[in-house]
């Protein structure tokens, strides 16, 4: 399968500031792909650059098959920036039909794309009178038009309510579903945890991890946390027992490598007359994410 | 290509409507035309002209005003409005050439001075015909003015964008477009009058002062207006003390400046970074 977006050895600098260095991926179709990073870890400056709006200082990249910013690429390629905005002084189905009549679309269906964000209600409004969010589902709308084969999303949840992410995660799902490559960057690791296939982190303008989040969990091999609560009057038997073990609020708590899980849940399992509950904790994604972005010296 | 200058043209139309840009440019113009004509039609017999073409040489002075200054009041926020808005990234995404974007403001910015130019002159040439049915053969000097003043809007329509472009916010365009206008309009005059005066027909004023005012997109339209009607008479400063300039020199001042400044404006267009 071609991939819809390439990247290769991508460089870029700011002056002295080294925004993007040695960056590479693919975004492949039908594929959900987030970026994650510090503010300032160059995501922004990764979009614009795909999008064309910045040019690269050194690398390759080829958007649906074209040199980003050219018309080929611009045609198949939707964006939402992070904070979208929009004229004060337009209606939410004007703005919308605006932007289908530059795709070529009939802007007949700009009521219909306002509907299946949530917007038909204010579609007749002034945008300057929406809130953040309704401005936001505006931006999801325009992003939308036309079937785009990649969609270039930047921090798309921010400002939505719970049931807006919901909704807005649901289309996405639709939208891989019909072949659409998706790129989208957020600071909420455990919203897009379950929402999307792959996951690439940047720090300092670095790619310092790409896959699946099981794979991710393998690679930072973070060791996993157990909870055991004794039996009354048990606890000095477990100590005995699990000498690395420590008191904490009323439970044991000891840690262990993930290869040394099973072996450590066999001699917690033998005491199991002495054991009352055990609760088994592996890393969280912001423990992955943590060890990955600090791992590069941030 | 064509769809998609039409496509931002109408959305111009929209903002300028609800913005009241309309409706402000089309009362400024007819109600300083309505006075300009009611004010102007008092000293006609002695100059021997029809009504209109007294009333046409009045509005010319006013155009040098109004048309620049409201061509730059539309035009100031652009580029510079969409930069501050943070719209602009949004829309270089789409398949749509940054000339286009331009070309599309051009064309609802022109077709709302149109109509404040049209409905300003046609007001005034309503009243002063009513009142003296013969002013009708002024009709071909109002013609001229009033493509010649679309010819100026244009002009200055470019100026604005290509400012807009160069500052780097709206209220940095906004003082750029007053201050140009200024310059261009009011003391780019007097200055030249200044330097005739203390030249006392010398040099400049045989040979820079007629350049110096085919260069001024303004002064070239004042110039072609007044010449070609032969209603120098009927004006002062510097419309009467230019009258050697043939007509085919401001003719093509005013028909090469609207090319000139929207060649600018695309050029700094281009390199504005989102």
């Amino acid at each position: 399968m071609t991939s819809t977006l390439t990247i290769s050895h991508l460089t870029k600098a700011f002056g002295p500031v080294q925004a993007l260095s040695d960056v590479s991926l693919r975004v492949d179709p039908g594929e959900r792909v987030a970026l994650l990073g510090h503010n300032g870890a160059g995501k922004s400056t990764l979009m614009k650059v795909i999008l064309g709006l910045i040019a690269p200082d050194g690398g390759e990249i080829s958007v649906c098959g074209a040199a980003p910013g050219q018309a080929a690429a611009r045609a198949r390629v939707a964006y939402l920036p992070e904070n979208a905005t929009f004229h004060s002084a337009l209606t939410g189905v004007e703005q919308i039909s605006y932007y289908m009549r530059l795709r070529h679309v009939d802007p007949a269906g700009a009521m219909e794309l306002l509907d299946r964000v949530g917007l038909a209600f204010a579609a007749r409004r002034r945008i300057g009178t929406y809130s953040k969010g309704m401005r936001q589902r505006v931006g999801l709308a325009q992003a939308l038009i036309g079937h785009p084969s990649l969609l270039v999303l930047d921090e798309p949840t921010s400002g939505l309510d719970p049931i807006s992410r919901r909704d807005f995660y649901e289309l996405l799902d639709k939208l891989a579903a019909e072949g659409a490559a998706i790129l989208l960057s957020s600071h909420a690791l455990t919203e897009v945890e379950a929402r999307t296939d792959r996951l690439l982190i940047l720090s300092g303008g670095r790619m310092v991890a790409s896959g699946t989040l099981p794979e991710l969990r393998r690679e930072a091999a973070l060791p996993v946390a157990m909870h055991v609560t004794a039996l009354n009057g048990y606890e000095p038997d477990i100590l005995a027992a699990l000498p690395d073990a420590i008191r904490v609020n009323g439970g044991l708590h000891l840690t262990c490598a993930q290869d040394e899980k099973l072996a450590t849940l066999a001699r917690i399992s033998a005491l199991r007359s002495k054991v009352a509950d055990l609760d088994v904790i592996p890393p969280s994604l912001e423990d992955i994410y943590s060890y990955f972005s600090r791992r590069d010296g941030q | 290509m064509i769809l998609r200058v039409l496509a931002t043209a109408i959305t111009e139309l929209h903002i300028a409507r609800r913005n009241r840009w309309v409706l402000i440019a089309v009362l400024l113009m007819v109600v300083f035309s309505l006075v300009l004509s009611a004010a102007g039609s008092a000293p006609t017999g002695a100059l021997g002209a029809d009504r209109l073409s007294i009333v046409v040489a009045s509005l010319t002075s006013l155009s040098v005003y109004l048309v620049p200054l409201v061509a730059l009041l539309m035009s100031f926020d652009a580029v510079a409005g969409e930069v501050e808005r943070g719209t602009l990234p949004l829309l270089l995404t789409y398949p749509v050439a940054r000339w286009e974007v331009l070309a599309g403001k051009l064309l609802a910015h022109t077709a709302i001075l149109v109509v404040a130019i049209t409905a300003g002159y046609g007001a005034a040439a309503a009243v002063t015909i009513a009142s003296d049915p013969a002013a009708v053969s002024g009709l071909g000097a109002l013609w001229r003015l009033t493509w010649t003043s679309v010819f100026l809007g244009a002009t200055f329509l470019g100026i604005g964008y290509a400012l807009s472009s160069l500052a780097r916010g709206v209220s940095g365009a906004a003082g750029l477009a007053i201050g140009l206008w200024l310059g261009l309009v009011v003391l780019y005059d007097l200055g030249l009058l200044a330097a005739v005066v203390l030249d006392d027909g010398g040099a400049f004023t045989t040979h820079v002062f007629p350049v110096a005012l085919l260069a001024n997109p303004a002064d070239a339209f004042r110039l072609f207006n007044l010449t070609a009607a032969q209603a120098t008479a009927a004006a002062s400063g510097v419309g009467g003390a230019a009258r050697a300039i043939p007509l085919w020199q401001s003719l093509s001042s005013i028909l090469l400046w609207p090319l000139i400044s929207l060649g600018l404006a695309a050029l700094t267009f281009r390199r504005v970074e989102p």
